[in-house]
């Protein structure tokens, strides 16, 4: 039975991008039945925002209170009891999907294909490996469901202007109760999200204090850009950790990536390969970032960057 | 309480791997091995717990051939009381790798069994959740701050909205984020006397692992090169670049 489930990530309100673009990924499976599942206490506004992603034929909604928090102890038996529906499980490569899909493939009984960036067939993808610096095709061998996490760097959302039937869907497993939700510290920044922007301005160690990085967020600011940040200025405490950008943190592919005063450390380069043009500006030209910068420009970024922020 | 802690060799993080011109996989003859940095802090964090009075006893483990000999032996120089090697010529995909920890499990009954949160060489990140999965037990990814208290475990995680803080009933699972701890350097004596610390070796087949289907790796290629850059002289000419290109 060729038919792609795909678990939805939400906070309640919005529908994750990372979940049209999981579709936008099931899409190349040449597969026309796309079922995504939500998992919530209320799910109105999120389940009519998924039914309108195109392609998706089915939205199926599983009410309850144990879901007020996506745990991963609590959903993936729910996720495995309807896996027998389909020959395909994928979600959005983020921790929610990091943390959820492995324990469903287990209890499913099946490897999974972490970080798809290329659908070849039903059956064969393409993903990284070794930070991004090896490419391997994989086939996923028959007799069980393809599980899959698709790489949101690597795909466009899907368009809207789906009309997807709505339906509900009963729990069938029971929480555990050995895993409770505490609290969540965001950083609460009010710029647009990291994972998600068209324009991302990124400082590194260089920046030199918590406080010098204000000229970053000034700039990102002026810009409309999200902030990120390189291993370095995380591990400094001049950001919050959620803005890391790299093989560890976020991997993100804007239309425009700026790299201030960070020297390209494979780990942080395979973060962002996939942005469409990325700029370099840095004091040291030996620097491996101007290695894939499509525009270099070497210099005290103290200067630059406010001479910048006045010419954008 | 005792925390079994797993290891795997990898190619270090510092090496660039180079794919094979034949595509059949990344070039690792005579590259620089060392324990997965995630593991490291898996067991650093562990070595932590018993330095507090939390843990009797610190176990690495790890599933590979001789070689991986020299990684649990660098283990016990940190301070873990006695490794596991599961002898196999083959690599293990993360669920026969869960399988295999699984049988360790039951015969180790650990409180908690610290992993990386991925291994740099797969970049999979699977194994952990895989066998919390296969243990029925809670599983604390991605973890940056482990607390430990009346058989619970508060766990700080970093999730992609900012850090979230989950309890856990022990035994459980926890895979470590970077920002977890720093791990300590191995010092000399410490390595002599590692050398008289247990290592023990049990045959993977002996332990009646069922193995599933694993992926097969089709071909190997280089990520795509990016097209050459070009240095511009001043933020004018950056700025006139990016407008041409409509990204301003």
């Amino acid at each position: 039975m060729a038919k792609v489930l795909i678990i939805g990530e939400h906070d309640g309100q919005t529908l994750n991008p990372a979940t049209a673009k999981t579709v936008q990924g099931a899409s190349g499976l040449g597969i026309d039945d796309i079922d995504i599942v939500l998992f919530g206490t209320a799910l109105d506004d999120v389940a009519a925002q998924a039914a309108a992603v195109n392609g998706v034929s089915r939205v199926l909604t599983c009410v309850h209170d144990d879901f007020a928090h996506p745990l991963a102890s609590r959903i993936a038996p729910e996720v495995a009891a309807i896996a027998g529906d389909y020959s395909h499980i994928l979600t959005g490569s983020t921790t929610f999907g990091k943390d959820l899909l492995p324990r469903a493939a287990a209890l499913i009984g099946v490897n999974q294909v972490s970080d798809i960036m290329e659908v070849i067939d039903a059956r064969t993808f393409k993903r990284p490996i070794y930070a991004g610096n090896a490419i391997v095709t994989v086939e996923v061998p028959e007799g069980g469901p393809v599980v899959g996490t698709i790489r949101s760097a690597s795909f466009a959302a899907a368009g809207e202007g789906g009309n997807a039937e709505i339906s509900g869907l009963e729990p069938q497993a029971e929480d555990p109760g050995h895993t409770r939700f505490v609290r969540v510290e965001g950083s609460g920044g009010d710029g647009p999200d990291l994972a998600s922007a068209d324009v991302v301005v990124s400082g590194g160690r260089a920046l030199g204090s918590a406080d010098n990085f204000a000229i970053i967020f000034s700039l990102a600011q002026k810009m409309g850009a999200a902030v990120g940040a390189s291993r370095a200025a995380v591990d400094a405490g001049y950001v919050p950790n959620e803005l890391q950008v790299g093989q560890t943190g976020k991997i993100i592919a804007p239309d425009l990536y700026f790299a201030i005063g960070i020297s390209g450390a494979i780990q942080h380069l395979t973060g962002i390969k996939d942005a469409g043009t990325i700029v370099a500006i840095n004091k040291d030209a030996d620097a491996p970032i101007f290695e894939i910068a499509d525009f270099g420009l070497v210099g005290d970024l103290f200067e630059l960057v406010p001479e910048l922020e006045k010419a954008v | 309480m005792k925390i079994l802690v797993t290891i795997k060799r990898v190619v270090d993080y510092n090496v660039r791997v180079r794919v094979k011109p034949d595509g059949s996989g990344v070039e690792t003859d005579g590259v620089k091995m060392s324990i997965n940095p995630f593991d490291e802090i898996a067991l650093e964090e562990a070595l932590r717990i018993k330095e507090r009075g939390e843990a009797e006893e610190v176990v690495v483990v790890s599933i590979g051939g001789t070689e991986v000999q020299q990684q649990l032996r660098t283990g016990l120089a940190m301070g873990a009381d006695r490794a596991i090697q599961v002898e196999t010529d083959q690599a293990v995909q993360p669920l026969t790798a869960a399988r295999t920890l699984l049988k360790l499990v039951e015969k180790e009954a650990p409180d908690i069994v610290f992993l990386g949160k991925q291994a740099i060489d797969d970049d999979c990140s699977q194994t952990g959740q895989m066998l919390a999965a296969l243990w029925d037990r809670p599983q604390a990814t991605f973890a940056s701050r482990v607390e430990l208290a009346d058989g619970k475990a508060t766990v700080t995680r970093e999730v992609d909205a900012g850090l979230e803080v989950n309890e856990v009933d022990l035994p459980a699972v926890m895979t470590s984020d970077l920002r977890l701890n720093e791990p300590r350097f191995v010092k000399l004596p410490d390595i002599m006397k590692a050398k008289r610390k247990p290592l023990d070796t049990v045959p993977l087949a002996d332990l009646g692992v069922d193995s599933p289907p694993d992926l097969v790796a089709r071909t190997y290629e280089p990520p795509p090169r990016r097209g050459g850059g070009k240095m511009v002289g001043s933020v004018a000419e950056l700025v006139g670049e990016l407008k041409n290109k409509g990204l301003l």
